[in-house]
């Protein structure tokens, strides 16, 4: 396990080109939260927080967001014009989780915190910082360091009525748990012929980080994903990882909720009302015409970044933040390559069996006749992250890779 | 079978390879050596005559359960360990498991089951002496050796069947198997295939009838959770892991090993750097008892404490059972490795055989009424067979159900719907 985590202070805000640590939402271009008609000629600024209620909205961008297109509703689409006239609050994007898993901790009496340093500690990167002193030392966990145990426990606990939140101190930590993750959470229920149900959330900070080593930089959605029975989930703004860790929270499945070392010190203004992100739905980012860009997680930003650069260049990139890692949202997906013709996958995961590669199946399976030209796939390359900070440049997909694919697709 | 209960089986050597004893009453029977050159398998174990077995001080509650059992012998006390009815409830208890197994094997044979079956024979006292003193709310785990603990915790022998047989009335809708009997209703928590993996769930369940009484302020619940499993899972991280949780937050659960000296073809020796597993509770800070596991009364004595313990909130307990399967591994072991004395010795000792002359030669039953006893288990399997067989088989449209509690976990599907809505999926012919 790691010796010596620093908390906050070791997960830095990836955003390289910023000259902060935190930014405010500017003026938008669209919000994320529901997919928009098209929007022509637009002048905007790509922005690192696709954010949410913001009093600085241009006239163009406020009307846009009036407009719910959206085949499947949910709670957190259903009221912009209200959320527009709260000012909402803002916070750090570990706040915002704390902000969700509190407030659910509140709500339900049943929901507990297992994890290492959760506790009196306040969790490594504090997300669970001031909730041991309020609901105690039993409802908020300090573990010794037995992930297979303890997330095994985490299991019996929600198989018997509790409704865990099990912390990985950091996701390559939970390889140890695999045994219960896979054989447990995921089929439990299923082998039992439906008759216990696993309520649990297994969450913690995963991804390529600053420096941080082999081990520290794993990305395990990429082994998780074939696990039958268990959900999959990425978190990218404060938004949605509120939104996120809600609906884990509040649903009967078992849920994997990945968070991304780098993204805890974003700043965004959140709503001050109860809301949820619905689990299986992809978020629109920012509309488009000319190209599809999925992503999630960290590698959001590198695009987002990347479109900047292509829209001063005359393109007009749809970027989507697939949010749901297993299942994949293959409708907001689909719509928007028969939109556009043209995919391109931007993902942290290895080349080799990550994401992006199941992605670019169950694209090429459900849409090969709207495709006028081959997926790309952009990935980490199949290497175990090295700890020089040149070298794992190298190895995760960079914002000027992410241009030239797109020149290149759109040839 | 009076004899029984003396101090020096609570120290007795819990492995008879390699070693006689003068302390134990069939001494006589001497053991040829393993032809191994193995160190392991070839070592003595020396227990002096003084021998109990280790202790720490934080064991004081096992000594007294020996000094009770001392009392009830030396004053030799007309006061028996059991009433008439609890001896018959036993009797039932153990006949059923055993007859249950046999049938098993049986049908095994005759093509109405498949995979990995692993049977229980020779084990029941343990899973009868320590399942029979649970409430219906407490929860039971095990292995892959789960049939009889699913029956004694009173899934009927009917929804075993038919689990075993694949058939969608059995207790997981044949989705299961024989290594993974679930009951919501008895608390059965499984049910598992890999070794060790059930002792971090029954740990969880301990955990929630901690917090239930301590966050949930259910003052009065004190639902224990037994944690069933061998020696081979002993040197298994997992075990270690949840020895120390659990004792560390005094968690409501007994951790009851079946020793039976031998995994697969593995023997406890040769695997085992310290053979005896009951010291390794007073390392993480519990009791560990060793018992013989082939005598119901003494394991129903040993549990009652233990159990005892748990439900006063005093945490948990490590109980060996010194035990034996008389069949392999699983139907499909041939079972050539295994000293032919060495199942002699232990079939001497069978519980059902022991338990019976108890209960004569302390007039607590009559041949008659157990002979009734063993007739009626004989048609509740017989009976669990012919409901097998009738059963229908899952429908292709049990395929998809229970992947997910919500189905809504299957994801959206291209036209926007969740796929779960799709009729093809409840017919089982979607491909998700």
């Amino acid at each position: 396990m790691a010796t010596g985590f620093h908390g906050v202070g070791a997960a830095v805000a990836a955003l390289s080109s910023s000259p902060s640590n935190s930014f405010d939402s500017k003026k938008l271009l669209c919000s994320p939260r529901r997919s928009f008609p098209v929007r022509k000629g637009a002048s905007f600024v790509a922005d690192r927080s696709d954010g949410s209620v913001n009093l600085d909205l241009n006239p163009k961008a406020r009307r846009a967001q009036q407009l719910i297109v959206n085949a499947v509703a949910n709670k957190a689409d259903s009221s912009p014009a209200s959320s527009s006239s709260k000012p909402g609050h803002e916070l750090l994007l570990f706040e915002a989780l704390r902000e969700g898993l509190e407030e659910e901790m509140d709500r339900d009496p049943r929901v507990c915190v297992m994890g290492e340093d959760v506790g009196h500690y306040g969790g490594s990167y504090k997300v669970t910082r001031g909730l041991a002193e309020k609901f105690g030392d039993l409802r908020v966990l300090d573990t010794p360091i037995a992930e297979n145990s303890f997330t095994g426990m985490g299991i019996g606990a929600a198989m018997t009525g509790l409704r865990p939140v099990v912390e990985g101190m950091n996701m390559g930590f939970l390889l140890l748990a695999f045994n219960q993750i896979s054989n447990n959470c995921g089929m439990l229920h299923y082998t039992s012929g439906g008759q216990f149900t696993i309520p649990i959330v297994i969450r913690g900070p995963g991804g390529v980080g600053r420096q941080l080593g082999a081990e520290h930089s794993q990305r395990l959605e990429s082994y998780f994903q074939s696990i039958p029975g268990i959900q999959m989930v990425a978190c990218s703004t404060p938004y949605n990882a509120k939104g996120l860790m809600k609906a884990a929270i509040r649903s009967e499945n078992p849920v994997i909720l990945f968070e991304h070392v780098l993204l805890y010190n974003l700043k965004e203004r959140i709503p001050d009302e109860d809301y949820i992100c619905n689990l299986e739905e992809a978020e629109m980012v920012r509309p488009g015409e000319h190209v599809t860009i999925l992503t999630y997680s960290r590698m959001r930003y590198h695009v987002m970044q990347a479109a900047k650069t292509l829209v001063n260049k005359g393109y007009d990139p749809e970027v989507i933040d697939i949010r749901s890692l297993k299942p994949f949202d293959l409708h907001t997906i689909g719509n928007s390559v028969k939109k556009t013709h043209r995919v391109l996958i931007v993902e942290e995961c290895m080349r080799t069996g990550g994401i992006g590669a199941s992605l670019t199946a169950a694209i090429t399976e459900n849409f090969h006749d709207y495709l006028d030209t081959p997926i790309m796939c952009l990935s980490s390359q199949d290497v175990p992250t090295p700890y020089a900070g040149t070298l794992e440049e190298w190895t995760v997909v960079q914002p000027a890779q992410i241009v030239t694919a797109v020149e290149q697709l759109c040839k | 079978m009076a004899s029984a209960f003396s101090a020096a089986k609570f120290s007795a050597q819990p492995f008879p390879l390699n070693h006689t004893s003068t302390t134990s009453h069939d001494s006589s029977i001497v053991f040829a050596k393993p032809t191994s050159l193995f160190l392991g398998s070839t070592r003595k174990l020396r227990l002096t005559s003084s021998s109990k077995f280790n202790l720490s001080r934080r064991s004081g509650t096992v000594d007294a359960v020996s000094d009770v059992v001392k009392q009830k012998k030396s004053k030799s006390s007309p006061s028996l360990l059991i009433t008439k009815e609890e001896g018959l409830e036993l009797y039932e208890d153990l006949v059923l498991g055993r007859a249950f197994e046999d049938m098993c094997a049986q049908m095994y044979y005759r093509g109405k089951m498949f995979g990995f079956v692993h049977l229980y024979n020779g084990q029941e006292a343990v899973s009868t002496g320590f399942i029979k003193l649970l409430k219906q709310q407490d929860s039971v785990v095990s292995t892959y050796r789960d049939h009889v603990h699913a029956l004694s915790k009173g899934v009927p022998a009917r929804a075993v069947m038919s689990e075993l047989f694949g058939k969608t009335t059995g207790c997981c809708r044949g989705q299961g198997g024989s290594m993974h009997m679930f009951s919501r209703e008895h608390n059965v928590l499984g049910g598992f295939a890999f070794i060790g993996e059930g002792i971090p769930i029954a740990t969880g369940a301990a955990f929630t009838s901690k917090y239930k009484r301590e966050v949930l302020k259910e003052a009065d619940c004190d639902h224990v959770t037994l944690a069933f499993f061998g020696d081979g899972t002993c040197n298994n991280g997992q075990f270690f892991e949840c020895l120390n949780m659990a004792a560390l937050w005094k968690l409501p659960i007994v951790f009851v090993v079946e020793n039976n000296l031998w995994a697969i073809g593995m023997s406890h020796l040769r695997a085992t750097s310290d053979p005896q597993i009951y010291k390794k509770g007073p390392a993480f800070g519990m009791p560990g008892i060793h018992v013989d596991g082939m005598d119901v009364l003494k394991v129903r004595e040993v549990a009652k404490e233990a159990i005892g313990r748990a439900r006063r909130g005093e945490g948990p307990t490590l109980v060996e059972c010194e035990t034996y399967r008389f069949r392999g591994h699983s139907l499909a072991d041939p079972d050539e490795l295994r000293d032919p004395a060495e199942k002699a010795h232990y079939a001497a000792r069978d519980p059902i055989t022991a338990l019976k002359k108890y209960l004569i030669e302390n007039s607590l039953a009559s041949e008659a009424e157990l002979k009734t006893i063993e007739k009626k288990i004989d048609e509740v399997v017989e009976d669990a067979v012919e409901f097998a067989d009738e059963s229908p088989v899952p429908a292709r449209s049990q395929l998809l159900e229970n992947v997910f509690a919500d189905p809504k976990g299957f994801g959206i599907g291209p036209d926007g719907r969740y796929r779960c809505e799709d009729p093809k999926f409840t017919e089982g012919t979607a491909h998700v």
